[in-house]
């Protein structure tokens, strides 16, 4: 069910991901302010989009759990935030290295956006544990669709925050008031954007069909009557029976 | 803060382009190592499948599975 679709979508995000990368180094001119070093902002701004808009994601699946009680929801709005999660470290780690380019430092503490986006990413590194604490499966997906609502609505908030914040360290690329990246990067920036989005679809895709392989092949096992071999071990991640 | 020059300012680029595939390839990674997991699993099961006596009239084995 997963499996669907996965390999043109695969294809996509790979002809997407290049076609960026040759759009960054060979077509974009470099900025004027900033000059070369600004070439990270076309991958590590369309990572935190990604991520961010990932955890509002999960969020919306915590909620089709709680409707339903499906547990396929609660599975696809983990995968959603662990691979979110996995972005934002990414952003973190991009963003560390630009900042050390540009500003001479790789943290600066009184900068709303960085630790915005750092309480953010220690937010959702609580969820696996939070997974990991509860052992009776129904309630692991039920407190863990709570933590991905209440998480969820909280990301947006803080992004509106830190908007509104007085600070203007951060570059500011996306509607400023002087009007913004030239076509060319804009261009490049939302080509970024799809792939990054797509290489996120692409990823929870693939993760859902593997997963969704791996309890039917502990389905048969179990019909065959055949002895598990993996040992039985506690786990934050769902299951599906 | 002025603009680095190229052989300044690329390294960092390098650095952080390199974080992004290496993100990725740590990813799929992974994943390979489930999927021999799973291949093994596989393997186990067509192992006790042809091990019972009426293994080739009634064949559990979804295709889209061993596909």
């Amino acid at each position: 069910m997963y499996g669907k679709g996965l390999r043109p979508l695969a294809a996509a995000t790979a002809v997407t991901i290049t076609v960026l990368l040759a759009m960054v180094f060979f077509w974009t001119p470099n900025d004027a302010d900033q000059g070369f070093i600004q070439k990270i902002f076309y991958i590590h701004v369309p990572l935190a989009i990604v991520a961010l808009c990932g955890f509002v994601f999960g969020g919306i699946l915590g909620i089709q759990y709680l409707r339903t009680r499906d547990p396929k929801w609660d599975l696809r709005s983990y995968v959603a935030i662990h691979l979110s999660l996995m972005f934002a470290l990414g952003v973190l780690v991009t963003g560390s290295i630009w900042a050390k380019g540009s500003w001479g430092h790789w943290w600066v503490w009184d900068e709303p956006m960085l630790v915005s986006f750092l309480i953010v990413f220690l937010l959702y590194a609580c969820y696996q544990p939070l997974r990991f604490s509860i052992e009776q499966p129904e309630t692991q997906a039920r407190y863990a669709a709570v933590f991905a609502i209440v998480a969820g609505a909280f990301v947006p908030i803080n992004f509106a925050a830190v908007r509104m914040a007085q600070s203007y360290v951060h570059p500011r690329t996306l509607g400023t008031t002087t009007g913004g990246m030239p076509g060319e990067m804009m261009l490049t920036f939302l080509v970024g954007l799809v792939g990054v989005a797509l290489l996120y679809l692409t990823l929870w895709k693939f993760e859902l069909a593997t997963k969704q392989i791996r309890f039917r092949v502990k389905a048969m096992r179990r019909k065959l009557g055949a002895a598990d071999t993996a040992p039985t071990r506690r786990t934050g991640a769902p299951e599906l029976s | 803060m002025p603009a680095l020059p190229y052989d300044e300012a690329g390294k960092y680029v390098a650095a952080a382009y390199t974080v992004f595939v290496a993100l990725i390839l740590l990813y799929v990674l992974i994943m390979v190592a489930r999927i021999s997991r799973i291949e093994q699993d596989l393997a186990e099961l067509a192992d006790v499948v042809d091990a019972q006596p009426n293994a080739r009239t009634e064949d559990p084995t979804p295709d889209k599975v061993t596909s």
